[in-house]
């Protein structure tokens, strides 16, 4: 399946990507020398096959209901970008 | 023309769980921000999710109380979408094996006949943080206390055909979810929230209207307000020959009008799949079954044992049993006074508007329901008649003496020697002649003066029936 | 030159031969002299190194040391290490200071041993010859000109040309036994489910397992028993206990079934890596073992499955690098969608790009059954060959690469064909197996130079002491994995 320009942007925006127009096409061909590989399990039938999500048939364990994280606020964001007052600063949300 | 509105709700509640749906850090309400926000929620790469047994549990106690099917095995997915209240980029949700199927509950009418209403699904997912807009020159901000609180989604059906029916359902599983103690409900600080699903179509029409899904209703009387506004909207619009759109609308309860969000943005393709961090929840008989030993006895079954073990009218049965707190207190003053009609009078009337009128809830009444069966209990001993009653009643607010003592200190106890009610009459009649000769001339309407003046005399404690029997007797000359 | 295993230093320390301080110095000089050649590590921790190496001579002396008391070990860049720069070889975190550690940091600290640095890697374990990183390409040990093999390619160098005594790897598709076979080392990948994930980088998270990357098959069953058993911070890791992988290294391969996968002999291999194949199944025939060939028929559709599944985890897995609370942010976002697209456009390279938009679209609607769930069908047959295979043998061993090791840019242009060189290691990952290379032989590079090759040896799931075993075996009858390349 061969991507067009169009798909590439539509994909990008979905993802956060920013893709320049003069990179859409390359991309676009990239990507879809990966999409003819992976088309490639379009030649066999699988119609009753179950998709296998994890490796092996294992159950959720369970986690008791217990408070085991302190507070570390401080310490936590002197790795990010902004803050402020303990809040995480980002470009103005408009809703 | 007559148009029929269609509304469908999906309510999240915040479960009451101590610790976060996929990690241990506190859900406190009111933190400072980001203080209960550890690793994991912050979405620090590397870090994993591990579900929390007491959410599992509390879904599907809910499930049970809704008559639903539980899910055997439920599967956790990724639900991806761009938000900075949502720290990893996608939201941990259940799409397709929800932990609690197809259920329902019943709604009362405003004209007092019973409706089901389906429950389609509830699943378990994780709440996002909140974004602060103001005070930061142009930036927004971000607290993350919240995010990964677990939130249990319930999803109706689309059967609720008016504002009021959708009011009566919120009421309901409101009353469900605070019976089951899996959340406060406290829709003002955002534990229990509302979007609707509205369309309205001609009445008749067997196909649904475009929907427009109302978020942001936070109380029980936005419901209303913003279905009825949408409602209304909508049928306006068609009727100008327009058309609905799908689309997000957002209630604002300061203008009392929904408008339209993120209508620039282009449809959302969440591109949900299975959580490849979370393992199948695999759920066992005699899990359900322990569960559902658990289940407190739930407002319908209550309310029916009120009407036939106390002969309430439905309508008391049905207010006194909408809150287990509620229930539980008339029942304990219905045992100590002996009376149940009349415990269920006083906790509906005087109680509730005392309730009413000072904002609080049953569990905070100023009046313990120890104090107000010994009350009841002077009424019926006939210690005192009800009308003195409202007087202790009101005497007893702000402390915590006895009731007996209230009535013994004020001297409120009825009148019932019959000799001294009998003086009573005697002075009443001697001293207003004019009114006895009226009485006599067949102006029967005067006895209520008679009435009035004697319990004036007595100062209200003449017991009512004695004084009435003497003054007709005396009366009639 | 002889290599020092791990086994053998150990027994040194314990002899008083030398003191982990010494050991840990020399390490050091190593690094300082040969690193800038081969670009091995991002960061190396000598401060704490040295901090580590003398409480670990302290313990030695208390009397209460393990095996890895005292060890120099280098960590992939993918595990968080607290207060340590932590990068996963992208642009992204190139400022990322961890503020906790990965359960297999935690485990190895706890072991006593000496953490000497962070490895390169390809950006965010994407890809399979170290070109990938923000931090520029790691070099071949045997051969500069080439690369080392991804995405652990900054261990098996450091390891190759011992700049660490051993060091962990992570693998989804290949990215701990492609570089052992570039670099002719022993790298062991686990069944999925075997070692914590906790504070390991995701990036297909239903694929992704660490392992220990070293100069032995030994080596590596000392490593398992300190990264091996279940956490309680991580839902997949299963939850009974390891074994000790050290207990059966010694049993005997009599009456041994070898399975050879007729697929893997197919159009595609390259002859000198049939040649060493054969050879090291001669050398297994010696030690008792039968030989047979299996079949794996879904095995060609592996890679194509596998470039669904992993693309589509790793898309949702790299969408927390927003900007928001850690990392790479643009400078001076207009606003909050111009923020997320440049911060992310500018922090990620393009093969993580390229990877994360293959991944959007296969989960986007209307392409999510066709792509995903049909991978996940795939996923499952293959599962389904193997499990057959094992019904009739107990390991199944063949090449870990067609080739070995190709030139630095030889294949840039061309990703997909750079995804089929994994052809033999995915299948593995996909099922969930347990997943060793192991050296077997060398070729010699127009440039006269000798590069190694792999085999690999996969065993059913959880059977990670007996993989251990059937390589130590053949480990102790040839001396491929000691060969040492001229630093």
């Amino acid at each position: 399946m061969a991507l067009e320009r169009s798909d590439v942007e539509k994909i990008a925006h979905l993802a956060r990507l920013h893709v320049d127009a003069e990179e859409a096409q390359e991309v676009a061909g990239r990507i879809s020398s990966i999409l003819a590989l992976i088309d490639q399990m379009q030649s066999i039938d699988t119609r009753d096959v179950a998709p296998l999500a994890h490796p092996f048939d294992a159950v959720q364990r369970l986690r008791k209901d217990e408070v085991t994280e302190v507070d570390q606020r401080e310490y936590l964001q002197r790795i990010a970008p902004a803050t402020q007052d303990g809040l995480y600063l980002v470009p103005k949300v408009i809703e | 023309m007559s148009w029929e509105t269609v509304i469908g709700l999906e309510v999240h509640v915040q479960l009451d769980t101590r610790s976060k749906l996929f990690s241990g850090s506190s859900t406190t309400f009111g933190a400072p921000p980001n203080t209960q926000a550890g690793v994991y929620d912050l979405a620090m790469p590397g870090t994993l999710p591990v579900l929390n047994k007491e959410a599992l549990h509390m879904a599907v106690k809910f499930g049970l109380a809704v008559d639903a099917e539980i899910g055997r095995r439920s599967v956790f997915d990724r639900k991806n979408y761009f938000y900075p209240d949502l720290p990893k980029g996608y939201q941990v949700s259940q799409l397709q094996f929800p932990t609690v199927g197809n259920g329902s509950l019943q709604i009362t009418l405003d004209d007092g006949t019973q409706k089901v209403i389906g429950i389609t699904r509830a699943h378990i997912e994780e709440d996002a943080g909140k974004s602060l807009h103001e005070d930061f020159q142009g930036f927004s901000g971000i607290d993350l206390n919240r995010a990964g609180t677990a939130l249990l989604e319930i999803v109706s059906e689309p059967e609720l055909r008016s504002a009021r029916e959708a009011v009566a359902y919120l009421k309901k599983l409101h009353s469900i979810i605070r019976y089951l103690g899996i959340s406060d409900g406290n829709m003002a600080q955002g534990s229990m929230r509302c979007d609707a699903n509205v369309s309205v179509r001609k009445l008749g029409a067997t196909e649904f209207g475009t929907r427009a899904e109302i978020k942001n209703i936070n109380s029980f009387r936005f419901v209303e307000k913003a279905i009825l506004h949408e409602a209304q909207r909508q049928i306006d619009l068609i009727e100008d020959g327009g058309r609905v759109i799908q689309e997000t609308r957002l209630y604002d309860a300061d203008r009392d009008e929904t408008r339209s969000m993120r209508s620039k943005e282009v449809a959302n393709d969440y591109r949900y799949f299975p959580e490849p961090d979370l393992l199948p929840v695999v759920i066992d008989e005699a899990y359900i079954e322990a569960v559902r030993a658990e289940l407190p006895e739930l407002p319908d079954a209550k309310r029916a044992r009120f009407v036939s073990q106390y002969a309430l009218s439905e309508y008391d049965a049905g207010v006194l049993a909408s809150s287990r707190a509620m229930a539980d207190y008339f029942e304990d003053v219905a045992r100590l006074c002996g009376d149940a009609k009349l415990s269920a009078n006083w906790v509906t009337g005087d109680l509730q508007a005392l309730l009413n009128k000072s904002d609080l809830e049953i569990e905070q009444s100023p009046v313990s329901a120890q104090r107000l069966g010994a009350l009841i209990g002077r009424i019926k001993d006939q210690t005192i008649s009800s009308k003195i009653a409202k007087t202790v009643f009101e005497a007893m607010l702000g402390n915590e003496h006895s009731v007996d003592d209230i009535i013994e200190s004020q001297g409120l106890k009825q009148v019932t020697d019959s000799g001294a009610i009998e003086k009573l009459v005697d002075e009443v009649i001697a001293a207003n002649p004019d009114q006895v000769a009226q009485y006599r001339a067949g102006k029967d309407k005067v006895f209520a003066f008679f009435i009035g003046q004697a319990m004036k005399a007595s100062r209200g404690k003449a017991n009512p029936e004695q004084l009435n029997a003497l003054l007709l007797s005396k009366l009639k000359g | 030159m002889t290599r020092r295993t791990v086994a053998e230093l150990s027994r040194s320390l314990a002899r008083g031969e030398f003191s982990s301080l010494e050991l840990t110095q020399d390490y050091l000089a190593r690094i300082r002299a040969h690193n800038a050649l081969y670009n091995a590590y991002i960061t190396v921790t000598e401060e704490l190194a040295l901090t580590q190496a003398a409480a670990a001579d302290a313990r030695r002396a208390r009397g209460e040391h393990g095996p890895l008391t005292g060890i120099p070990l280098a960590h992939k860049d993918i595990f968080c290490m607290q207060d340590v720069l932590t990068t996963c070889g992208s642009k992204m975190l190139a400022n990322f200071v961890a503020p906790y550690n990965a359960t297999v940091v935690e485990r190895f600290n706890a072991a006593g041993a000496v953490t000497l640095g962070k490895t390169n890697m390809d950006e965010f374990a994407m890809g399979s010859s170290n070109e990938t990183s923000f931090f520029g390409a790691v070099r071949n040990p045997w051969d500069p000109e080439r690369v080392p093999g991804g995405s652990s390619g900054g261990s098996a160098a450091a390891v190759a040309a011992d700049l660490c005594a051993m060091a962990t790897g992570t693998d989804t598709g290949g990215s701990i036994r492609q570089p052992a076979a570039f670099c002719g080392i022993t790298g062991f990948k686990p069944s999925y489910g075997r070692i914590s994930r906790w504070g390991m980088i995701a990036f297909a998270s239903s694929l992704d397992q660490a392992g220990p990357i070293c100069k032995s098959a030994e080596d590596a069953a000392l490593m398992m028993n300190v990264m091996a058993g279940p956490d309680s911070r991580d839902s997949t890791c299963v939850e009974t206990p390891a074994p000790d992988y050290m207990a059966t290294l010694n049993d005997s391969l009599q009456g041994l079934r070898i399975g050879v996968p007729k697929q893997h002999l197919a159009k595609g291999l390259g002859a000198e890596v049939e040649a060493a194949l054969q050879a090291a199944l001669k050398v297994f025939e010696s030690l008792g073992a039968t030989v047979k060939e299996v079949d794996l028929p879904n095995n060609h559709l592996s890679v194509s499955a596998y470039y669904v599944i992993a693309p589509a985890e790793a898309s949702a897995n790299l969408s927390r690098f927003d900007g928001v609370r850690y990392g790479y942010r643009c400078a001076s976002p207009a606003n909050l969608e111009d923020m997320y697209k440049r911060t992310r456009s500018e922090g990620f390279g393009s093969e993580v790009k390229r990877r994360i938009m293959v991944g959007t679209y296969a989960l986007s609607a209307g392409y999510y059954d066709a792509y995903y769930i049909k991978a996940q069908q795939i996923r499952r047959l293959i599962k389904q060959d193997f499990d057959k295979a094992f019904q009739d043998v107990d390991v199944i061993i063949g090449p870990t690469t067609p080739h070995t090791a190709f030139k630095v840019g030889e294949k840039n242009d061309d990703p997909v064909t750079m995804y089929l060189e994994d052809i033999y290691t995915i299948g593995v990952n996909l099922a969930g197996l347990p997943g060793i290379s192991i050296p077997a032989g060398s070729a010699v590079a127009p440039n006269g130079r000798s590069l190694p090759i792999g085999i690999q040896l996969v065993g059913n799931i959880f059977a990670e002491a007996r993989v251990l075993n059937i390589a130590h075996q053949f480990q102790q009858h040839t001396d491929w994995h000691l060969q040492q390349p001229e630093v």
